[in-house]
């Protein structure tokens, strides 16, 4: 901000004051940092490029030389991927439904009648951020009854609580640019239910929030692995760590696709909350 | 619970005012309360299940002997006191100089970054560093070990092979990315775009007022950051560090799964006690260990905190 007010300046010399006689010091500097600018820029593309390329480059690239996309179609016969994939797959819909059947109601019943409540939300809501999750996982283990110990769906009763920051702060801003107690009113004085108003008038407002929720949900379950991992189970994270394939490149390639879809959820979700903030300036 | 001890949800409720027919005042105060408090009682209840439970079971355990009683043995062991615990005090010493390192050397780069990017006059090019910043931070995990070990494993390589060619193979220089160096260096990869993030909001709130007063008053670029710029950013900076060493200290699964467990750090110890990698009866170091890891944790979390009050008292 500071010197895109000062390249102004010096745009327009007449601005500047001639007894100072600002105008050739400052120039200087002003064009040296430029070039170290532009070498920052490059060096830090260069590190954060390269590493990809490599990634590509190794699971894409024949022995005899020239890329193939051929082992892209190996993946679904690789030993492990399939049922890794399935496992993955139920975590993420079981996490995604009891978490948002958990704060969807919550939330909005705190926005509209417990607003001091928020406060508590909050920090409860960043413990899971604060508590490192292999920590987490100790007192998870071997406080969890035995039955649900042995069953795979612990996991996902614990990724609730994983996913439950990204959840509360999507729906709380998506709420914040809502008159919730206007919709609410209307809703009411015209005789329907709570949970009608709930389904009908609030949840179709706040689709774009509830979309980057589960979203951020659905890469969350996807890409977790500490806890799986000392759990003993193999969903797609531990199974690109652990699959014993006969050709390793096919490891690599699953985890760079990983990353890519990483990329594109969270694109997704800021071009989402771009749209949101977007209407409600509009409406406002 | 907090619901049921806070005056004004039940004051602000209008609806229970039917409740008080027929009980006397106190009582229908009391069942208006509950009710307020009632819809959130699922939620509340599942925290505690899932996330109070265990972490409680954490702090209790670490204190427990195999007998249940109170002890101070556990945490004595962690600490290190004899040879055969010696192991989980480099670990300590490893993990808190793994997160130092990736929260300064990352929070010095990542300020010189985010200075650079918000000198851009491109709107588009800021948005797109921003968004871009976002997506890498997430980056972690096991799948950024397999990228970098296509990018820097010893011979087979990317740029293993590109520095060789010009004959300054890092495997040669004493590099090997399986050890604390290479992990580090790793880390570096989601922990600077975090600083860039966070820390960038910061250069944002630098008044161009204050820079065009040092000018007024004949003060040199130099002397403008050394009096006015870097001052006011300090606490910005030292907070974000704060924020990334607390990152770089709980980051398990990128350092596992490129090390394949192999580097002495208290995330990849309680892992392999937590899969029985271990002699029976060291259970409780488990306890022990990720006891301490929450307490470093929360430290560093208040610390960052405090700090980033004294920042907002300058910057906005």
């Amino acid at each position: 901000m500071a010197s895109l007010e000062l390249g102004a300046e010096i745009a327009d010399p007449s601005q500047i004051d001639a007894p100072y006689g600002a105008e050739a010091p400052l120039n200087k500097p002003q064009r040296r940092f430029r070039w170290g600018r532009g070498a920052i820029l490059i060096v830090t593309a260069a590190y954060f490029v390269v590493p990809f390329y490599a990634g590509m480059e190794y699971s894409l690239q024949r022995p005899t030389g020239g890329f193939s996309l051929t082992p892209l179609s190996q993946i679904a016969s690789a030993p492990g991927f399939a049922s890794a994939l399935w496992l993955s797959t139920q975590l993420a819909v079981i996490t995604m439904v009891v978490v948002m059947a958990l704060m969807v109601p919550t939330v909005i019943y705190v926005h509209l009648r417990l607003p001091r409540f928020r406060r508590v939300m909050e920090v409860i809501t960043i413990l899971p951020i604060i508590i490192p999750p292999i920590a987490y996982s100790v007192g998870v283990l071997e406080s969890a009854p035995q039955w649900l110990r042995n069953s795979q769906y612990l996991l996902a009763i614990v990724y609730v609580i994983l996913a439950m920051p990204y959840v509360y702060r999507s729906l709380d801003a998506g709420l914040g640019a809502l008159d919730v107690k206007t919709l609410v009113e209307a809703s009411r004085s015209l005789g329907s239910s709570w949970l009608m108003t709930i389904w009908r008038v609030l949840v179709p407002n706040l689709r774009a929030a509830l979309m980057s929720a589960s979203v951020l949900t659905l890469a969350l379950v996807f890409g977790e692995f500490t806890i799986a991992n000392v759990d003993n189970w193999q969903t797609i994270p531990v199974w690109i760590y652990l699959a014993p394939t006969d050709n390793p490149r096919i490891n690599t390639l699953v985890a760079m696709i990983a990353l890519l879809a990483t990329a594109v959820v969270l694109i997704l979700i800021v071009s989402l909350d771009r749209s949101q903030s977007r209407n409600s300036r509009r409406s406002a | 619970m907090t619901v049921q001890s806070d005056p004004h949800s039940a004051t602000s409720l209008d609806v229970a005012s039917r409740d008080t027919k027929g009980t006397s005042r106190t009582t229908g105060a009391l069942v208006r309360k509950i009710r307020t408090g009632a819809p959130v009682v699922p939620f509340l209840v599942y925290v505690i299940l899932v996330l109070g439970v265990p972490t409680g079971t954490i702090v209790a355990f670490a204190f427990r002997s195999n007998t249940g009683r109170f002890t101070w043995s556990n945490i004595h062991t962690i600490l290190g006191t004899t040879a055969q615990t010696l192991e989980f005090r480099t670990g300590f010493e490893n993990s808190l100089k793994l997160a130092v390192v990736t929260a300064v050397i990352p929070g010095v780069l990542g300020t010189i970054i985010a200075y650079a990017i918000s000198t851009s006059e491109h709107p588009a090019f800021k948005r797109i560093t921003a968004a871009t910043s976002g997506v890498l931070a997430q980056f972690g995990g096991v799948n950024l070990a397999f990228m970098f070990i296509a990018t820097l494993a010893a011979t087979n390589g990317l740029v293993t092979k590109w520095l060789a060619a010009i004959g300054l193979d890092p495997w040669n220089h004493g590099f090997d990315l399986y050890k604390f160096w290479g992990v580090a260096f790793v880390y570096m990869y989601f922990q600077i775009p975090l600083m860039v993030l966070i820390i960038t909001p910061a250069f944002a709130g630098l008044r161009p007022a204050w820079r065009e007063a040092a000018e007024g008053l004949g003060a040199s670029r130099w002397r403008f950051w050394r009096h006015v710029g870097i001052p006011v950013l300090t606490p910005a900076i030292l907070g974000s560090m704060f924020l990334l060493f607390g990152s770089g200290f709980s980051a398990y699964a990128t350092a596992e799964a490129l090390t394949g467990g192999t580097i002495s750090i208290t995330p990849i110890q309680i892992g392999s006690i937590l899969q029985g990698n271990v002699i029976a009866g060291e259970q409780n170091i488990a306890y022990a260990l990720a006891f301490a890891m929450i307490v470093i944790l929360l430290v560093s979390v208040v610390i960052y905190v405090l700090l980033r009050r004294r920042t907002s008292r300058w910057l906005l």
